[in-house]
């Protein structure tokens, strides 16, 4: 296990100018969800190997997607890196490298050097594991499988002392046909109606307190604990970590127009439930 | 203060042009300074629609590319002298249309106009994007069928998230009024179509009115004279009580069942 990816958060304080006049910009604080790179290595051939793999599993979560460097395993373990092959390797996969954190002194001058910011503080969770929804599980996907949970185990340890809540976003009017809503990360709360033609996508759950009419995708980076709920069941498509069904005609009768929870089982099967009777 | 009110369906046919007519002329009945604006550029409609088709000289895209003032595009409707058109070319293409040439002739009619009735292209391309873009409220019509229904959809997407005062953040963002047309209860009734409360539903905005199929609406635009003139056409009946509500009187729905034949039609059968 040479690379991990977590979801950190990066503050910004906030900054503020004074409103006498039609100022020419405005300065604002924000939170971002980036996406953390953990190096455990200096090998770029094992870190590029690894990363396509990776990237295979959910390359639209990749796509030119931020992410931050983060070099403390190298520094526990002595290695240096060489920073500008390795940014050009990023940018080739589509990433975005932006910042660095726990560097060294020459590796922060390194990294002012190729354009990136120092990070500095950020509490890291893991994001939901990266198991490959499709099922062509030759040796290699299998191999990262396992260390990937065994990761996640000493992951999980590490983070019980500090709980990062995980982002959900919460969507008020409704999604109409065309349009598409992705909550990276986290969580997707719709209250409104999601309209045939519409697709709403989350990595983690998904909630519709109104009528579902569209495709709803949950689990989309590969988490298959993650599940839909529904108020009222009239969806084209549900899937959950790539297992997908289609409905050509419409909702089965015993589901439709009805609250219903829709997960995988123990045997990968996708189950739609009817809930609160 | 001046409204634009944009009249689009995203789907093609369903009667934009006939309410875009019909509207205008009704708002300008009633007292309003009134402009109507045809946005379908190559495909002209509305100037036939109106009866004013041959005294065109110049059109939107002269007055966007500064080849004519306003004053010299603008008609004035026969009908009523309180309504001007504004004719789409027939001939130019549809990249005349440029955000900033827009947005400069609606400021220019702001100053003379009460109201700027924007008549859209079908689709969900630049011309309808064009016309929608400057709104503060939009007519949807649809017609009760499920594609048109989902066309519309599709459009009340596209104003809540490509409008100006989408982009801009607005506080009050466009007012979305539904306008079903070419409604048949019978047809409704029979299930061959969607009924009212099936359109509003999946729709989740206000209706504003429920213009009845009617043979009066082509015999209208073939004579050259918006229905709304017609007061003994249900159509055009229809559409007096959609620009009542527009400026704010409330009218209860009307033509939603069908009619009851009369003793001697009955008698007659006709
Ligand atoms: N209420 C009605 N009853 C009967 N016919 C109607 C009605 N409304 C519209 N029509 C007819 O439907 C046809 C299309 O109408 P219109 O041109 O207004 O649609 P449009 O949406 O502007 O079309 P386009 O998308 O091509 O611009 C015309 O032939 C018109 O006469
Ligand atoms: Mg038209």
């Amino acid at each position: 296990m040479k690379t991990v990816l977590t979801a950190g958060q990066a503050e910004i304080t906030d900054l503020f100018v004074p409103k006498e006049h039609k100022a020419a910009l405005d300065l604002k604080g924000s939170v971002f969800t980036l996406t953390v790179l953990r190096l455990h290595t200096n090998d770029l051939t094992d870190i590029e190997s690894e990363l396509k793999g990776k990237i295979a599993q959910g390359p639209r979560f990749f796509e030119d997607a931020p992410v931050v460097i983060d070099v403390e395993p190298l520094k526990e373990a002595g290695l240096e890196l060489d920073f500008s092959p390795f940014i050009t390797l990023l940018r080739e996969l589509r990433l975005i490298p932006v910042g660095v954190r726990h560097a060294t002194p020459p590796q922060q001058e390194a990294a002012k050097r190729a354009g990136l910011a120092l990070m500095k503080g950020g509490a890291i969770r893991d994001l939901p594991s990266q198991k490959a929804s499709t099922p062509e599980s030759d040796a290699k996907s299998a191999e990262a499988t396992t260390t990937t949970r065994q990761h996640k185990i000493e992951k999980q340890a590490e983070s019980e002392t500090a709980p990062v809540p995980t982002i959900t976003k919460v969507i008020y009017q409704p999604i109409r046909s065309g349009q598409q809503i992705y909550a990276r990360g986290g969580d997707l709360i719709v209250l409104a109606a999601v309209n045939a033609g519409a697709e709403i996508v989350a990595d983690g759950n998904i909630h519709v307190y109104a009528p579902l009419r569209g495709r709803a995708l949950a689990g989309v980076t590969g988490d298959r604990t993650a599940r839909i709920f529904c108020q009222n069941m009239g969806a084209e498509l549900v899937s959950i970590a790539g297992h997908y069904r289609v409905f050509e005609d419409n909702v089965p009768d015993a589901v439709r127009h009805k609250a219903v929870q829709i997960y995988l089982d123990e045997s990968e099967q996708l189950k739609i439930e009817p809930m609160g009777g | 203060m001046a409204k634009v009110i944009v009249v689009t369906s995203g789907k093609g046919g369903v009667g934009k042009t006939t309410t875009s007519a019909s509207v205008a002329s009704g708002l300008a009945q009633r007292g309003k300074k009134t402009v109507v604006i045809d946005f379908d550029i190559g495909l002209r409609n509305l100037d036939l629609i109106l009866g004013c088709e041959r005294r065109v000289v110049y059109d939107f895209v002269n007055v966007i590319q500064k080849e004519a003032s306003l004053k010299q595009a603008l008609i004035r409707d026969k009908h009523c002298d309180t309504l001007s058109i504004l004719p789409a070319s027939q001939t130019r293409d549809k990249e005349a249309l440029t955000r900033e040439g827009v947005g400069e002739v609606l400021e220019e009619l702001k100053q003379t106009f009460d109201y700027i009735v924007c008549d859209s292209p079908a689709g969900i391309e630049r011309g309808a994007v064009m016309a929608l873009y400057y709104a503060d409220e939009a007519l949807v019509v649809t017609n009760p069928e499920v594609s048109s229904v989902r066309d519309s959809d599709r459009i009340l997407g596209i104003l809540s998230a490509k409008s100006k005062r989408a982009e801009e953040g607005q506080e009050t963002p466009i007012k979305e009024h539904l306008l079903v047309t070419r409604y048949s209860p019978k047809r409704a009734s029979l299930g061959e179509m969607l009924s009212i409360t099936d359109v509003q539903e999946l729709l989740g905005i206000p209706l504003v009115g429920v213009i009845p199929e009617s043979e009066s609406v082509l015999q209208a635009s073939n004579a050259g004279v918006p229905v709304i003139h017609d007061q003994t056409s249900p159509s055009g009946q229809a559409y007096q009580d959609v620009v009542a509500r527009l400026l704010g009187e409330s009218r209860p729905m009307r033509f939603l069942e069908e009619e009851k034949k009369g003793f001697l039609s009955r008698l007659f059968g006709t």
